[in-house]
């Protein structure tokens, strides 16, 4: 403890993620403050409102930080990577037969008055142990074994979360793709995912040639600047045989959609899509929550209506506004000079951590810091993006500004785990 | 710097970012779209309603008040078990009504959400104190209070009109002055003097939550608007005489309307049958039956129906022959029971002496002599032809405000009607007509139609020698000052010095005494000097009309009276006794004894079914 003081906290912490860690954790409480004042004005430390509570666990959280960044040897993360998994595992499943439902998942566990949710921290423990298994020696992506394992490490956690009906959390390991990719996977598969989604889109909210013409425009730029310039005539056919296949694939998946949206999909699953690309008005029911909170950003203008003047705001117009719709606050209170604040915070804070984390010579913390951008970005892109009418509603937070211990405690863990493997690297170099 | 992968990651987050502030920067600061639904969210104006102006009468009386009524409202959401039974019983209601209301919210509850409707209107003292102390019992029903209208005189709703919730038809005349559900004066007074009596609105802006509850004050309340309250309107009318008025024609279809000669200020303005002031407050639940009475109460008949004068008129002809020169007083015409006009052809008189000067054929209302005024008017030599004749002479009836307009301050005045020359021409063909043509006209027979407004005016214009103010409802007061055209004198084109000469006949035809032949002494009030003329108005759909002017006292008069009775007979038997009463009453404060059984007499005559 001694030894790792003497290099100078100066030179061994990164103080800007600190600082932007301790920024966005006030400004949220601060705005959790103002979702919850309405005409009685209670003491921001009051107890009895979740203003007062967020407090709590700021301190716990802090403390958590300064115990993880002071106290903890960081080799541990690496050495329990594979026990933590495991054991985060088995909660996983475990809640999905013990927890309490809530809001139609069974994704938390109650304990007393305490509740918290093991998707949370399984995101941890995933990054941890894939950061693990891929800094290993020897972990290549051209191996068929490693990119199972890897896809592997990734899906278990994220089916399970499936099943126990947080389609929102698994969402966000799509957030892993940036390590992946960042090691080495193949940029195909992030232009394979993308389409997907594209086809998807178009396929449900335009004319129906537009999907084909995609495909058929894709497989044409392909043929003409990758297959085309191959002289080698057996591989050049391989690949000619290869783009076919995927198209196939892209025009069996447009004629899929249908099946898969109306089938699979559950209904409010179905109904917040529909209004998200506005195949559906319905301003009462699932259009409710995105229409409220965009008149409660969209009545911010550009420098808001002040603190605690937000009327949308205090009258509960917005639901979940302490929780998922914390950004509204931001955007009725502090207009869109708060909005640029808060993401360039963001995007700095996920900048930040890219750039250390690339500067990493050890393959753990490098893999790690990716996660948590990956991780950071998805949540940030889906929560801003539902609230502002771009994505559909899904009920993820926004990391480290809304309501919840849960939430807040598993993100601060998330990023000190980082902010420590990065200073335990600068002790050495 | 490469594009590396590291570097491609940086930059998809820069696109993010600018993609999410893209779309806020275009949500917050192009698109104002979200700032009014903002508005219309969480903020709502709660007006105040101004109290609508007091309608006084001349001596300060109140006509039309304002009194609080209590509506009771409920909030269906909110909402929670309740004792059916217990409502029922202090709401004096049935447990089916309440039943059925309950049913009909549950079945419209996404309609309502969390608005309150009304669930009884102007719930009575006795309920309303009941429910006020068991309110504890019934979450989600509030009683709310408002101002209707009061009527303290049975001045009739014709004359005061009534106020009733505002039709899109009248918004859109009157485009951002009034909002559905407010009130304005439909007919009568309330309609005339509507920009006086209404008032500003005021209003408080209140937030409110998602659940439409009000939470505090905006603002402060600094950009809270207070009511301005409605000016109040002083009328001409008097009310005990108007009730008397009222009282005299129940039961008859007709009018009476009193003008204070000297300033053409209208005392009193009855149209029988009449919207009884007891359901002018909540017109609107008695409107079917209103509207399907024949009577007719809706009409009001002193300015909206147009009657042949009848014998009045002979004094308009008179004064005329008399301007002209035609005419001397001292003229004796004779009169066989009628006048021929043209061979076989007798417009008939009564039975009265003959000859007779032209005192005693106004007194007694003889038809013949008035028929050789108009056609010595007609036929004088001066004019070229009949036609030149006849325009002069409706230059002269127009003068007394007949065939126009008055331009009374009161709604919907018609003009009645004086036919032109023009007319006869149509109808007859250019020199196809000759005085027997026209001969009704000399007794106010015929083409002739006049307003009992226009009636009395007359009567005014004798009480006065010759001029008249325009007739007028509403005074000058301390919030209001009428238009100054109800100050000027209108002259007619027949000079003072005639009218001196028509006035003995008037005061003999009420104060000759019975057996004189006169044809108003049941009009005889001794020491009050009324002058007054009968008419007998045909009408071919059933009896006679029965029509009298009066005024009095015969020098400085202070009112002139028209009665107008329909299907009443002669004029002296039943509207004269009622204008003289009218006078009695004015004047006098009271009737005499021996006049008593006449006004018993009248108040219980009954001419109609309804």
């Amino acid at each position: 403890m001694t030894q790792s003081l003497d290099r100078g906290l100066r030179k061994t912490v990164d103080w800007s993620l600190v600082v932007s860690w301790l920024l966005l954790v006030l400004i949220g409480w601060v705005n959790i403050y103002a979702s919850i004042q309405s005409s009685e004005p209670a003491s921001i430390f009051d107890l009895h409102f979740r203003s007062g509570m967020q407090f709590l666990w700021i301190c716990v959280a802090l403390a958590m930080g300064m115990v993880v960044l002071f106290a903890v040897n960081p080799r541990l993360w690496e050495v329990i990577s594979s026990p933590a998994y495991l054991v985060v595992l088995v909660l996983l499943v475990a809640v999905i037969f013990l927890g309490t439902e809530h809001k139609g998942s069974n994704s938390w566990f109650s304990i007393g008055s305490v509740s918290f949710q093991p998707a949370e921290i399984s995101k941890i423990t995933t990054s941890l142990l894939l950061a693990m298994v891929m800094s290993q020696a020897g972990f290549r992506f051209s191996l068929r074994r490693n990119r199972l394992r890897a896809a592997l490490i990734v899906g278990l956690p994220m089916l399970i979360i499936v099943l126990e009906r947080e389609t929102g959390s698994a969402l966000v390991y799509a957030g892993f793709l940036l390590p992946l990719y960042r090691e080495g996977l193949s940029g195909w598969y992030l232009f394979f995912i993308g389409m997907a989604i594209a086809l998807f889109v178009l396929t449900l909210a335009s004319p129906p040639w537009v999907p084909f013409a995609l495909i058929a425009a894709a497989l044409l730029l392909y043929l003409l600047f990758y297959v085309r310039p191959i002289r080698h005539l057996r591989l050049r056919r391989r690949y000619l045989m290869r783009s076919l296949l995927a198209a196939i694939a892209g025009i069996l998946m447009v004629f899929s959609t249908n099946v898969v949206f109306h089938y699979l999909l559950r209904d409010y699953q179905r109904n917040r899509i529909e209004v998200v690309l506005g195949l559906k008005d319905d301003p009462s029911g699932a259009g409710y929550n995105v229409r409220q909170s965009m008149i409660a950003i969209g009545s911010g203008g550009l420098f808001g209506k002040g603190f605690l003047h937000g009327t949308q705001t205090a009258y509960g117009f917005v639901p979940e506004q302490t929780t998922d719709f914390i950004f509204c606050t931001i955007g009725e209170e502090w207009g869109f000079a708060g909005c640029l604040l808060v993401l360039l915070l963001y995007a700095f804070l996920i900048g930040r951590i890219i750039v250390d984390a690339d500067e990493s010579r050890e393959g753990f913390t490098r893999i790690y810091g990716y996660c948590v951008a990956g991780l950071l970005t998805m949540h940030l892109l889906i929560n801003v993006g539902m609230t502002v009418g771009l994505v559909p509603v899904i009920g993820i937070t926004l990391p480290l500004m809304s309501y919840g211990g849960s939430s807040l405690l598993s993100f601060t863990l998330l990023i000190f785990i980082f902010i420590a493997l990065h200073r335990q690297e600068n002790k050495y170099f | 710097m490469t594009l590396d992968r590291k570097n491609k990651f940086l930059l998809a987050l820069g696109v993010i970012i600018a993609v999410l502030l893209g779309r806020i920067f275009h949500i917050q600061v192009m698109d104002g779209r979200y700032k009014s639904d903002a508005v219309r969210n969480a903020m709502v104006r709660q007006y105040i309603a101004p109290p609508r102006g007091i309608i006084y009468d001349r001596n300060g009386a109140i006509l039309v008040g304002n009194k609080m009524c209590y509506d009771l409202l409920v909030t269906p959401k909110e909402v929670g078990p309740f004792d059916t039974l217990a409502l029922a019983e202090v709401l004096d209601t049935s447990v089916a009504f309440i039943v059925e209301r309950m049913h009909y919210y549950k079945a419209n509850i996404r309609r309502i959400g969390w608005q309150s409707v009304p669930f009884i209107k102007q719930l009575g003292e006795a309920p309303y104190q009941r429910f006020v102390e068991e309110q504890y019992r019934f979450p989600g029903f509030k009683t709310e209070t408002r101002t209707i209208r009061d009527y303290p005189f049975n001045a009739g709703g014709n004359l005061l009109g009534y106020i009733s919730e505002v039709s899109p038809e009248y918004m859109a005349k009157h485009p951002g002055e009034y909002k559905s559900g407010d009130y304005y004066g439909k007919t009568g007074l309330e309609a005339a003097r509507e920009q006086d009596l209404r008032g500003e609105k005021g209003y408080h802006i209140y937030l409110r939550d998602s659940r439409n509850r009000v939470q505090t004050a905006y603002n402060d309340g600094k950009d809270d608007k207070l009511a301005v309250p409605g000016k109040d309107v002083v009328t001409t009318i008097d009310a005990p005489l108007q009730q008397y008025g009222q009282l005299l024609m129940q039961g008859k279809k007709g009018s009476i309307v009193a003008i204070e000669p000297a300033t053409g200020e209208i005392l009193a303005m009855v149209s029988s049958p009449c919207i009884d002031v007891s359901v002018l407050s909540d017109v609107g639940r008695h409107y079917a039956e209103i509207s399907r009475n024949p009577g007719k109460p809706m009409f009001n008949r002193t300015v909206m129906a147009s009657y042949p004068p009848g014998s009045v008129f002979k004094i308009v002809n008179g004064l005329i022959g008399l301007q002209e020169g035609v005419l001397k007083p001292y003229y004796h015409y004779p009169c066989a029971k009628g006048y021929q006009y043209s061979t076989g052809h007798i417009l008939g008189c009564h039975s009265h002496p003959s000859p007779l000067g032209f005192d005693e054929a106004i007194m007694m209302s003889c038809n013949a002599y008035f028929c050789h005024v108009l056609k010595n008017v007609l036929e004088n030599p001066r004019y070229d032809s009949l036609s030149t004749a006849f325009t002069a002479w409706r230059q002269y009836v127009m003068s007394f405000g007949f065939g126009q307009r008055l331009g009374s301050d009161f709604p919907a005045e018609l003009g009645g009607n004086i036919p032109t020359a023009a007319f006869y021409n149509r109808r007859y063909g250019r020199g196809h007509w000759r005085f027997p043509t026209i001969v009704s006209l000399s007794i106010g027979q015929g083409e002739i139609g006049a307003t009992p407004l226009q009636i009395a005016n007359l009567a005014a214009i004798l009480a006065n020698r010759g001029w008249y103010c325009i007739p007028h409802i509403v005074k000058d007061s301390e919030d209001i000052s009428i238009d100054p055209k109800y100050h000027e004198r209108h002259y007619t084109l027949v000079d003072t010095l005639e009218f001196r000469k028509v006035i003995p006949g008037m005061w003999r035809a009420v104060n000759a005494g019975y057996g004189s032949g006169a044809t108003a002494v049941r009009g005889c009030v001794p020491g009050l000097d009324i002058c007054g003329k009968t008419g007998t108005a045909q009408n071919p759909h059933g009896d006679d009309h029965s029509v009298f002017i009066c005024f009095a006292p015969r020098d400085n008069p202070k009112i002139a009276v028209a009665a107008y009775v329909e299907n009443a007979g002669a004029g002296g038997a039943t509207a004269c006794p009622i204008a003289t009463l009218m006078v009695e009453k004015y004047l006098n404060g009271s009737i005499r004894p021996d006049r008593k059984g006449l006004e018993q007499d009248m108040i219980h005559k009954r001419l109609t079914r309804y």
